[in-house]
């Protein structure tokens, strides 16, 4: 009895042990990128000294500002399109049973599981032959791309847990389509819909290698710039800015784990 | 008649604009691609089309083509099985063992690192394992007298940084199919006699098979794709099949050579998943 009561113990222990490494190894590196932000040292050697500078010199580095202003703009514009045109393919599949249905969810996968590598190469080489060419529009048309099944699968998720009656209520009570769209169905999706755009907002604004196929010479995002300046020899101005995106990206999880199932209300 | 015509229209003007979007975007460069891979030379400049099976040809005559194809697959390989090692327990203890609100804090702890930057936290990983870095520091803090541990640009640092980046997937989908298994089904066994290991063997590890079949998918297909990692964290040591590639269209200029050893890295993906199928229908159907 009391020998099985200390294998139960020590398995939970174990148990919880696993867990609690499995998340240092998830969160050293990110903590330690933070720290060393804050560390004087050019050479990121110990002890630490606090400092703010390296932040300071953010704000005088022209590039990294502009690379900035590139990726808010960027995932901005990819959140208002790939959520307005993600919803409303979302609608079509929620109300309506059609031929090609089935087929045409099939082909949200090959943007997800394709490796970006090859969709990444595979758009500079139509943008370069059909003149479209790099540069920001070009990576908005790609980061949209990769958003849009995020965004239908999202959206989906939310009108399936709705169910078409709130839409059929709405009509019995003699309300037009469009009635019904707006004042009934938009408000109930709403929850949804801003979860998705969340997500859609992430995906560009953390979006790396398609990014990098398409940015022209001397027009970047943020992460194509942090590449560069990995490769080029770095100083902790890197990890300053690392740390804001990270920030950054994972407000935005946040909140959409708050709104979508995540939440309170199933 | 009126109502059929018009939920068309509807359902045209719906999907419309999202599936033309994905096609001048995914599918129309792919088409691209593959038109170029049998192509003698790349869009530069004018010259007639011509057809062209030799960037093919290449990776079956070039010996050292087919050597980091097969590295890029033990890369992937490598690490699949590590996020198997490591996440399956962790899914386990975390879906079946801890209830109520921490499982849910604890859940989305360990998806969020996910919603960051890959290439930032491959970043990390470069200040963690540098020498003098905070691996080492630590190694000595508990061993002194070790000599200096530099993982600069190893094959370890690799399998570090994308086991770090594709963790939380293997969780995510084990969890999911852990979670949704019948506690009643265990109590059965339980009361029947079985032992915890008979019951993980013969009931919860075949009920996950879904899970970590999607896991390995969602881990091994990017893993033989990347480049930028092993790139960051291998240096020179860190040349794959995803870093050719890559160079054939930002340093070489060859790109038929880098739609063709594409198309041959896709080719090879399909294949598995054809191999792997036959596995996944059955166990998808029983659940």
């Amino acid at each position: 009895m009391n020998q099985a009561r200390w294998m139960v113990l020590a398995s939970e222990g174990a148990g919880r042990l696993w867990l609690f490494l499995v998340l240092l190894f998830l969160y050293l590196p990110i903590l330690v990128l933070a720290v060393m932000g804050l560390n004087d040292s050019v050479h990121y050697t110990l002890p630490f000294t606090f400092t703010t500078r390296w932040y300071e010199d953010l704000a005088g580095n022209e590039r990294l500002l502009q690379a900035s202003v590139n990726s808010v703009a960027v995932a901005l514009a990819n959140t208002l399109i790939a959520t307005t045109l993600g919803t409303m393919a979302a609608l079509a599949f929620a109300r309506y049973r059609f031929r090609g249905r089935t087929a045409l969810q099939l082909l949200l996968f090959p943007p997800i599981t394709i490796p970006w590598l090859i969709i990444g190469t595979s758009m500079l080489v139509l943008f370069f032959w059909t003149g479209i060419g790099r540069g920001l529009h070009a990576m908005l048309l790609g980061h949209v791309a990769l958003s849009l099944p995020y965004v239908i699968i999202v959206v989906g998720a939310r009108l399936a847990s709705i169910g078409p009656e709130l839409g059929e209520a709405a009509a019995s009570l003699g309300a037009t389509p469009f009635q019904s769209l707006v004042r009934v169905q938009l408000p109930v999706m709403a929850p949804g819909i801003v979860a998705a755009a969340l997500f859609a907002f992430a995906v560009s604004f953390d979006q790396f290698v398609i990014s990098y196929f398409l940015a022209p010479p001397g027009v970047s995002v943020l992460p194509v710039e942090i590449f560069s300046a990995i490769r080029k020899g770095f100083t902790p101005e890197v990890n300053a800015i690392s740390t804001i995106m990270i920030v950054v990206s994972m407000t935005a999880l946040l909140l959409f784990a708050r709104l979508s199932k995540f939440g309170g209300e199933r | 008649m009126r109502i059929e015509s018009r939920r068309r229209w509807a359902i045209a003007w719906l999907t419309g604009p999202a599936y033309l979007w994905l096609a001048v975007t995914i599918f129309l460069p792919l088409s691209a691609m593959l038109y170029f891979s049998f192509q003698k030379k790349g869009p530069f400049g004018r010259h007639a089309s011509e057809f062209s099976l030799k960037h093919y040809e290449a990776f079956f005559t070039k010996g050292y083509l087919q050597d980091l194809m097969w590295r890029s697959l033990e890369m992937g390989f490598h690490v699949t099985l590590l996020c198997i090692l490591i996440g399956f327990p962790a899914a386990y203890w975390l879906a079946r063992r801890i209830r109520g609100r921490w499982r849910e804090a604890l859940f989305l702890l360990i998806v969020l690192p996910f919603w960051s930057n890959a290439l930032v936290r491959i970043f990390s990983w470069t200040i963690v394992l540098r020498p003098d870095g905070v691996l080492d520091r630590a190694v000595h803090l508990v061993i002194p007298g070790l000599p200096t541990i530099d993982l600069t640009d190893s094959y370890a640092a690799i399998i570090i940084g994308l086991v770090h980046s594709y963790l939380p997937y293997m969780i995510l989908t084990c969890f999911l199919s852990l979670q949704a298994i019948d506690e009643s089904l265990l109590e059965a066994a339980r009361s029947l006699g079985a032992r915890s290991w008979t019951i993980l063997a013969r009931i919860i590890l075949p009920l996950a098979v879904p899970g970590l079949a999607a896991g390995s998918i969602l881990i091994f297909v990017p893993v033989i794709g990347s480049f930028f990692e092993p790139r960051l964290l291998g240096g020179p040591k860190g040349t794959v099949i995803g870093t050719v590639i890559e160079e054939q269209f930002t340093v070489v200029s060859n790109w038929p050579l880098g739609g063709a050893l594409s198309f041959i890295l896709l080719a090879i993906v399909l294949l598995i998943l054809a191999a792997a199928s036959p596995v996944l229908k059955k166990h998808m159907s029983t659940t």
